[in-house]
């Protein structure tokens, strides 16, 4: 399985800190979820499956597309935002 | 921010930089907003830029714009899981025949093109992100910013903030995009020297080859890989579907990986340097899923508005060609003393459905729901053909009659006549 995290230390970024743009909105709905598809269809990898059940989100690799967004169609649990002007993915080539 | 402007933009990708062009040429008192560091820094292309929609605004543009490699060749590849049939077109029909399409880089294009923007007299503010529309009843007349006294008024604004369009659809101007209408692709940059480059895809000078890949490398999802070369580096990526990404539980890295591995492209990018991992939604639900373009005091253009043509991978110059319309619209209605109510700027909807955009658009508007319901297209076919190339050239003492018939025979298992028969239908029916 290919580490994200090698892809993602090539890319620039300017982490907004303690300031994430994306949030979910219940956790509570990420622990009865059963298809969430934030984790294996985020490019980033900025969801996985927590241990003690649930889903965490770590927003600092996030690549500011908005597939998350999409792909939680059912409860719809995911608070999404640009980040603040200037924070986030800086790309170099695009 | 008490200042008053003529018309706002929100962003500097193409349709932004375009309009934002053209209305401060005409005079007008632009604002142009940008979320990002600088001009491109949020913005992710193949990329391929058709030249001719940025020539309609900046005429030896070719001469100035930062472009990679002409496209002198485009190869298709449909893609089987360990060989591929492909087409090959090279050259152009006349000598002295310019060539319309350059890979380029987005960030350095952005950052040309904000350039041309500046100078023109707009003025632009970066680090900025609108976050939601002002509004008086139903007519926009201003936008709120991320910034401390952020807001800002003009008469009419330009939405072309991208893919999400999240500033319309908070505001209520249209609704949310869905991921059946819209792919998500991944890319990255891999680097090499231009000899390699030149070498590995018999090129010289500026020239460069496009690779587009379809088939088993999206493991049966509606999408598409490439392969693109610019000066000293290739464009790799692979795009597809967000709701199939999300029902088949792909992961888009991994998918770009398999793909990277398949013999007929390992060898082209072998030993090259990775700079930049990229991820970034593409509107592709076609023509029944553009929005409502304009209302009372806004129009929207480029991606925002879902102008895409997924068929013919077209995209920036729809943006470029949008935005250019509604600049032309929005300075005919000043010139002529008219407000920008919905009504005057209907011209833009007007205009958008006699130019290519539209008819374009409306020409392939079954495809995404044919290609949904029919992935034999993307999956079995590929395989056929590739079965069939293999059989017909494997030298091996049967005789050539013997190996038409299996081919045949293979077809028919897979798909049936009938079925046969009426995907033939289908695909003509969907780009008729």
């Amino acid at each position: 399985m290919i580490k994200v995290e090698e892809k993602l230390f090539e890319n620039r970024y300017r982490v907004d800190e303690g300031n994430s743009h994306v949030k979910l909105k219940d956790p509570a709905v990420c622990r009865d979820c059963e298809t969430p598809a934030c984790t294996w269809a985020c490019p980033a990898a900025c969801y996985t499956v927590a241990e003690q059940g649930g889903v965490s989100l770590s927003t600092d690799g996030c690549l500011e597309c908005g597939t998350c967004r999409l792909v939680c169609n059912e409860h719809f649990n995911i608070d999404w935002a640009y980040p603040r002007g200037g924070y986030g993915v800086l790309y170099k080539f695009g | 921010m008490a200042e008053r402007f003529d018309a706002i933009v929100v962003g500097a990708g193409p349709s932004g930089n375009t309009a934002a062009y053209l209305m401060a040429k005409a005079g007008m008192k632009v604002l142009q907003l940008e979320r990002g560091e600088y001009p491109g820094s949020k913005n992710v292309q193949g990329a391929i830029l058709y030249v001719d929609a940025l020539e309609a605004v900046i005429p030896n543009c070719r001469k100035q714009a930062p472009l990679e490699r002409a496209v002198i060749e485009q190869r298709i590849w449909l893609m089987d899981d360990r060989s591929h049939v492909g087409s090959h077109f090279r050259g152009a029909t006349d000598p002295d025949e310019q060539p319309t399409r350059y890979t380029v880089i987005r960030a350095n294009l952005d950052k040309w093109f904000s350039k041309k923007v500046q100078d023109a007299g707009a003025l632009l503010i970066c680090e900025t992100t609108v976050v939601e529309l002002l509004k008086e009843g139903d007519r926009v007349v201003g936008v709120r910013t991320d910034r401390a006294n952020g807001d800002i008024r003009a008469d009419v604004v330009v939405l072309a903030d991208g893919v999400n369009s999240l500033v319309a659809t908070q505001s209520g101007l249209r609704p949310p995009i869905q991921g059946k209408d819209v792919a998500l692709a991944v890319k990255e940059m891999h680097f090499l020297p231009k000899a390699t480059i030149e070498e590995r895809f018999n090129v010289s000078g500026d020239n460069g080859v496009v690779i587009e890949m379809l088939g088993k490398i999206t493991k049966g999802m509606v999408g598409t890989g490439f392969l693109y070369t610019n000066k000293e580096s290739i464009s790799v990526g692979v795009g597809c579907m967000v709701d199939d990404f999300r029902k088949m539980r792909v992961t888009p890295y991994q998918l770009l990986e398999e793909m990277k591995q398949h013999p007929s492209v390992k060898p082209l990018i072998a030993g090259s340097e990775v700079k930049e991992y990229s991820a970034h939604l593409i509107p592709e639900g076609g023509y029944n899923a553009i929005p409502l373009v304009h209302g009372d005091g806004w129009v929207i253009c480029g991606d925002s508005g879902g102008f895409v043509n997924a068929v013919h991978r077209e995209g920036s110059n729809l943006a470029m060609t949008t935005g250019r319309l509604a600049a032309e619209t929005i300075v005919k209605l000043r010139d002529e003393g008219r407000p920008f109510t919905a009504a005057n700027l209907k011209r833009y909807r007007k205009a958008l459905e006699a130019s290519f955009v539209m008819k374009d658009l409306k020409k392939y508007r079954d495809v995404p729901e044919i290609l949904h319901g029919n992935r034999q297209f993307l999956t079995t076919y590929p395989e056929l053909m590739s079965r069939a190339a293999h059989t017909l050239l494997k030298v091996d003492g049967v005789d050539k009659l013997t190996k038409e018939k299996q081919i045949k025979r293979d077809f028919v298992e897979k798909r049936s006549r009938f079925g046969l028969f009426g995907d033939a239908i289908k695909l003509m029916r969907a780009l008729r």
